[in-house]
């Protein structure tokens, strides 16, 4: 049997083994809830709601990202562009894409258009990116679980 | 000088504190990057240019439903039309596309050869033309997506003179 001291004051050994178990795990909660991929959004967009909107499976591979603001300006690569400006910024994607041997028929303009938007200017948006050569369009819609 | 008692042996106090430091601080990291990101979808719409389309003309093509969606001075909606029939809600829209392209699903179905053309003022509010091609593409039954329509194309825009 082990005689403890009593003169000397002990110290007093704290078991860590419970707050580090619940630490460990809270660290695995929030790597497996964060989003690594890398999907463009803006808090500026409010996007209009579709129940047929549900998540898509996969990704799509090195899409252009055009959201549209209530104001009727693009935000392109965290930029405010004006809607008739964004061709030469296309122009640009198109290059880069040709040189990397893509064609711009491939790829995918997401339009993340604000719903209080106007029509005519996503139709605007659409026909700019269409005179550049693309085709391909994913209008995004938020999911709406309501109705 | 200290005697160390060969003998017994200690028991090793492993210093946590550092590695406490670091756990928290990864935490911390976590919860500030966290962005609750809301569940979004896509309308996929293949949209070459009119001239191209034209060019190939397809046996198999039905004329396309043209969806007329007329905006109010405000951006509201106030009328919808499908191939000349005023249409008084979304919902009416869907049942007239139900009623045309029934219940044929499919490769090489009557829904999958349909084409929707939406013909929208410049200045209606795009949660309307949002809410028109959720109508036409498909419903929800039994928690699952039931397509109708895919093929969507929009005439071009027409902007108001200034």
């Amino acid at each position: 049997m082990a005689i403890r001291r009593a003169g000397a004051p002990s110290t007093t050994d704290i078991d860590m083994t419970p707050m580090i178990d619940v630490t460990f795990q809270l660290i695995t909660f929030f790597l497996f809830i964060m989003n690594f991929s890398e999907a463009e959004q803006d808090d500026r967009i409010q996007l209009p709601l579709s129940q047929l909107a549900k998540p898509v499976e996969g990704l799509i591979e090195k899409p252009i990202t055009l959201q549209l603001t209530n104001s009727g300006n693009v935000i392109y690569a965290g930029e405010l562009v004006a809607v008739r400006d964004i061709g030469t910024y296309l122009e640009r994607e198109k290059m880069a894409m040709r040189d990397s041997g893509r064609e711009p028929n491939t790829a995918t303009v997401i339009v993340r258009a604000d719903g209080r938007a106007q029509a005519g200017e996503v139709q605007d948006i659409i026909r700019i990116c269409q005179d550049k050569g693309f085709e391909r369009f994913a209008l995004r819609a938020q999911y709406d679980e309501g109705r | 000088m200290p005697r160390r008692q060969s003998a017994l042996p200690d028991k090793i106090a492993i210093d946590m504190t550092p590695m406490i430091d670091v756990v928290f601080q990864l935490i911390s990291f976590f919860m500030f990057s966290l962005k609750v990101v809301s569940p979004e979808g896509d309308f996929d719409i293949r949209m070459p240019l009119a001239a191209a389309a034209a060019a190939a003309p397809d046996d198999q093509q039905v004329p396309p439903v043209r969806v007329k969606l007329s905006a109010a001075a405000d951006g509201s909606l106030e009328s919808i039309t499908m191939n000349g029939t005023p249409l008084a809600t979304f919902d009416q829209l869907h049942q007239q596309i139900m009623a045309l392209v029934g219940t044929d699903s499919g490769p090489n179905s009557l829904a999958e050869n349909t084409e929707v053309e939406f013909d929208c003022d410049y200045s209606l509010k795009y949660s309307h033309v949002v809410q028109a091609i959720t109508a036409v593409s498909g419903r929800i039954q039994d928690g699952q997506i039931v397509e109708l329509i895919r093929r969507i194309k929009f005439t071009p825009p027409k902007k108001p003179a200034e």
